[in-house]
């Protein structure tokens, strides 16, 4: 005999359907973007060649000309200088609290490291400001012995890595926390110092992890916006030196959403902006998460 | 001593350094916007918004921004809760776990999760554009709910996945079905998870600003519609440092407190939520 | 039978928290033989064996008091240095765990740890241990592919060689056949046998059976009390508790 449908079978059906066509909505999300950023940004990807949108660094959106080289050397900049001051940092930090803290201080740290992970962009920018570019103008560029109003890539830089603490630390600090304690216990059974198992053993065994994220990293200081905007100066030239300014990416587009509307192709070159930006945070993005799933599956 | 045990001390000492380092930082950052917001803090700030020439220095506050702030991040967690949780429990209880779709579905997730907030401003953009909007309070909403939507999305998964499988088994067992399951016993258990998950996304909805550049725009009146322009905090306070007047940048640093506040407050409260909501929760 | 001691515990007491893992141990292990420490799961067996090298050290929240004597010197004192005790005592865990590297440079890890850097006393010390642990035939052909493409039979006879290319003293097993297969576990036990002429060797089984193919000397842990220990004939055909009897027969586990 057919059991009827009852009530509530119908309801978990309807659940169900509706369920998955919300879960497939929000998977199509990232192909919505790409299209939709690259339909807009067709007019401009018309009007001139790849290389020279890409190779040359003329911008003069009046008379059409729109070079990205500077913005994306740039952004590069001060990707790299922030890169280079986290990722020393958040190692030595992972290692601390993963092979030498107790679980005390490891809860007490990690709550702070939230924290850092929760202020809003725009206060970095403030203090950045109000710390990191004065300090660069009266200490460092006169130490270097060359003039900077301070508004630098590295004061881009140095907020910057202060901002991509958390994503590296909280990664990595994983990443150890998941090499077995008994591979750390074979070392030491032979007599290995502390700093000899995690030089030889747990370093080598996370290296991949840890390499997924520093990839992470970067792909977060690329596209972030507001504080880098604040400090770096925004002159669109390619820098020389870390005490140059710099234009990157994002900030070109924050900074010029008003007047994008009035010059022919301006807003479509944004776009492509927000394009270039887009695919490569998914390519590294995508790079790191595969990494990790691996090292989560060969780890143990 | 031994060469070993010379280059351990050396990198204990280091390992020490960095962490003093990373974590004097925040605390460098929290006391320089508190020691410079705070003379200019005052009750205006929080209770007026902008008068005529407030921008030159006149009287008024950042109450547009701060209530702008809240309808905002407010309006896009609760679009971001609609779509959120229902993924999250489709890929929990209605998915086979750990199935090829379930893991392809996390993948994107975490993928989106990184995507820059000013890119997600820019597809909120093209987005107005094809429906003819203009930026206001609507469009910030859908820029922020995107945003902030697959977080959420993987921080609900992460904590609905840790519901025990046995529990949800003893509710079919009692000819429950998978939507009662889900809403019953799978939600009810992980009430206090949802909930942190859902105050940490509403955090970054206040604190972002990159994605309503374009989309919310700005204004020195409280929206009364969703179709009006909306001031956001961040962005006062980013308008507010470009003003040389000293008075106006003042301001800035006190707004900057302000936010910082209210950030701090709301993740103090997932942290006591996910704390004391537990009363229901099996262990 | 005479025994000598080389291994003296002396009121050994170890705290997990507040918990009291190891209640007031004191016994002595014999030079040259193969101990076996017997008893039900989470009597406190693998805790003696690792506080013989200190690695419950480690450990979070762990008190550890009285005094364990290898060669008349106590290595539970605060002032000794670990990482010599360590060298004396090989180590095998219950599964093995090869370092991430290729097989010699597993063998040559201790070595150079302690500061062997010349190519051809290495080249000499890793054919000589892997002989020893009997993998050498096995491996000749491949010593510098990662030990991770080794079976695990293979790879917990590699750790043995790595365990004994610091030249120990003392090599301590927990439960080291216990992922193997049968086989496997017969060729690790045989090479205990072999080894016991040169060293002393501890180990923790759960295995009755393999407690009385292989050890000379049984310690009868049962929730962190030592109940009873001797030598393997006299507590597996005469024991003198009540619960090792009862143990012995099976009737708890």
């Amino acid at each position: 005999m057919k059991v009827p449908m009852s009530a509530r079978r119908v309801k978990d059906i309807m659940a169900s359907k509706i369920m998955l066509v919300l879960t497939l909505a929000a998977v199509a999300l990232i192909f919505f973007m790409v299209a939709g950023l690259y339909f807009k940004s067709r007019p401009i990807l018309a009007s001139q060649p790849l290389s020279e949108l890409f190779f040359s660094s003329r911008w003069r959106p009046f008379r059409g000309e729109f070079g990205f080289l500077s913005f994306i050397m740039g952004t590069v900049w001060v990707t790299g200088v922030a890169v280079l001051i986290a990722v020393p940092l958040c190692l030595l930090t992972s290692i601390y609290l993963s092979e030498y803290a107790n679980s005390k201080v490891r809860e007490w740290v990690k709550p702070l490291i939230d924290i850092l992970a929760g202020i809003p962009s725009v206060v970095f920018g403030v203090w950045g400001m109000l710390v990191v570019v004065p300090f660069i103008k009266d200490v460092v560029a006169p130490f270097a012995g060359v003039f900077s109003t301070g508004y630098s890539i590295l004061a881009g830089g140095i907020v910057l890595a202060i901002m991509i603490f958390p994503v590296i630390i909280h990664v990595s600090l994983e990443i150890f926390r998941a090499v077995p304690q008994e591979v750390r216990e074979a070392s030491l059974a032979v007599g290995a110092t502390r700093w000899q198992t995690i030089k030889h053993v747990v370093m080598r065994k996370a290296l991949p992890g840890v390499a997924a994220a520093v990839v992470l990293g970067i792909s977060r200081a690329f596209g972030e916006t507001m504080a880098v905007l604040m400090v770096v100066g925004n002159v669109a030239k390619i820098p020389h030196s870390v005490l140059d300014p710099a234009y990157p990416l994002p900030a070109l587009i924050a900074n010029n959403y008003g007047e994008m509307m009035s010059i022919p192709l301006y807003d479509s070159a944004l776009m492509l902006a927000a394009l270039i930006l887009l695919l490569v945070v998914l390519l590294f993005n995508a790079l790191s998460k595969m990494i990790l799933i691996r090292v989560q599956r060969s780890i143990r | 001593m031994e060469r070993r045990n010379i280059e351990e001390k050396i990198f204990k000492g280091l390992m020490l350094l960095s962490t003093m380092v990373i974590l004097s930082s925040l605390v460098l950052i929290l006391l320089t916007v508190l020691v410079k917001g705070l003379p200019y803090l005052s009750l205006a700030m929080v209770t007026q918004v902008p008068q005529g020439g407030y921008y030159l220095g006149k009287g008024g506050g950042i109450l547009n921004a701060i209530v702008g702030s809240l309808y905002l991040a407010g309006g896009a967690t609760f679009l971001a809760i609609l779509l959120s949780l229902p993924v999250a429990l489709y890929l929990n209880v209605y998915s086979k776990s750990d199935s090829k779709f379930v893991s392809a579905c996390r993948f994107t997730f975490d993928v989106l999760c990184g995507v820059p907030s000013i890119v997600y401003g820019a597809f909120g953009f093209t987005i107005m554009i094809f429906f003819g909007m203009r930026a206001s309070l609507l469009g910030g909403i859908i820029a922020i709910a995107l945003l902030i939507m697959p977080m959420m999305i993987r921080s609900m998964d992460e904590v609905i996945r840790l519901v025990p499988r046995e529990l949800m088994d003893a509710s079919y067992a009692l000819g429950a079905n998978r939507w009662e399951t889900a809403l019953k016993v799978v939600v009810r258990q992980s009430l206090p998870g949802i909930l942190t998950s859902i105050l940490i996304a509403f955090g970054r909805g206040i604190g972002d600003a990159a994605a309503v550049i374009f989309t919310a725009g700005f204004t020195d009146a409280i929206p009364t519609s969703l179709l009006r322009p909306v001031a956001t905090l961040p962005l006062a306070i980013f308008f507010q440092l470009g003003v040389p007047i000293p008075e106006v940048q003042g301001r800035a640093y006190a707004s900057a407190l302000i936010l910082t506040i209210m950030i701090l407050i709301i993740s103090l409260a997932a942290r006591l939520l996910s704390k004391k909501l537990t009363r229901h929760v099996v262990k | 039978m005479d025994y000598q001691t080389h291994i003296s515990v002396q009121n050994l007491n170890v705290h997990y928290g507040n918990q009291q893992v190891l209640k007031n141990i004191t016994l002595n292990i014999p030079d040259r033989k193969i101990t076996a420490i017997i008893g039900p799961s989470g009597c406190g067996k693998t805790t003696l064996l690792k506080s013989f090298n200190r690695l419950i050290d480690s450990v979070e929240g762990v008190k550890i008091s009285g005094r364990v004597l290898v060669d008349d010197e106590n290595i539970l004192d605060p002032k000794t240095e670990v990482t010599h005790i360590r060298k004396k005592m090989g180590l095998l865990l219950q599964k093995p765990y090869p370092l991430p590297m290729s097989i010699y440079d597993n063998v040559a890890y201790g070595p150079r740890i302690h500061g062997i850097k010349n190519k051809k006393r290495l080249d000499e010390i890793v054919e000589r241990f892997l002989k020893k642990a009997s993998l050498w035939d096995e491996v000749k052909e491949r010593i510098n592919q990662p030990a991770s493409m080794l079976s695990v039979g293979q790879q917990q006879r590699l750790c043995l060689a790595r365990g004994l290319a610091v030249e120990p003293e003392i090599i301590l097993g927990d439960e080291p056949t216990s992922a193997l297969d049968p086989q496997s576990s017969q060729r690790i036990e045989q090479t205990f046998v072999e080894l016991k002429q040169d060293y002393t060797i501890v180990i923790v089984t759960h295995i009755l059976r393999q407690a009385r193919r292989m050890a000379d000397y049984v310690v009868f842990l049962y929730l962190g009390e030592l109940i009873e220990h001797g030598p393997a004939w006299d507590i597996f055909n005469h024991p003198k508790q009540a619960l090792t009897r009862e143990y012995i027969k099976g009737l708890i586990s």
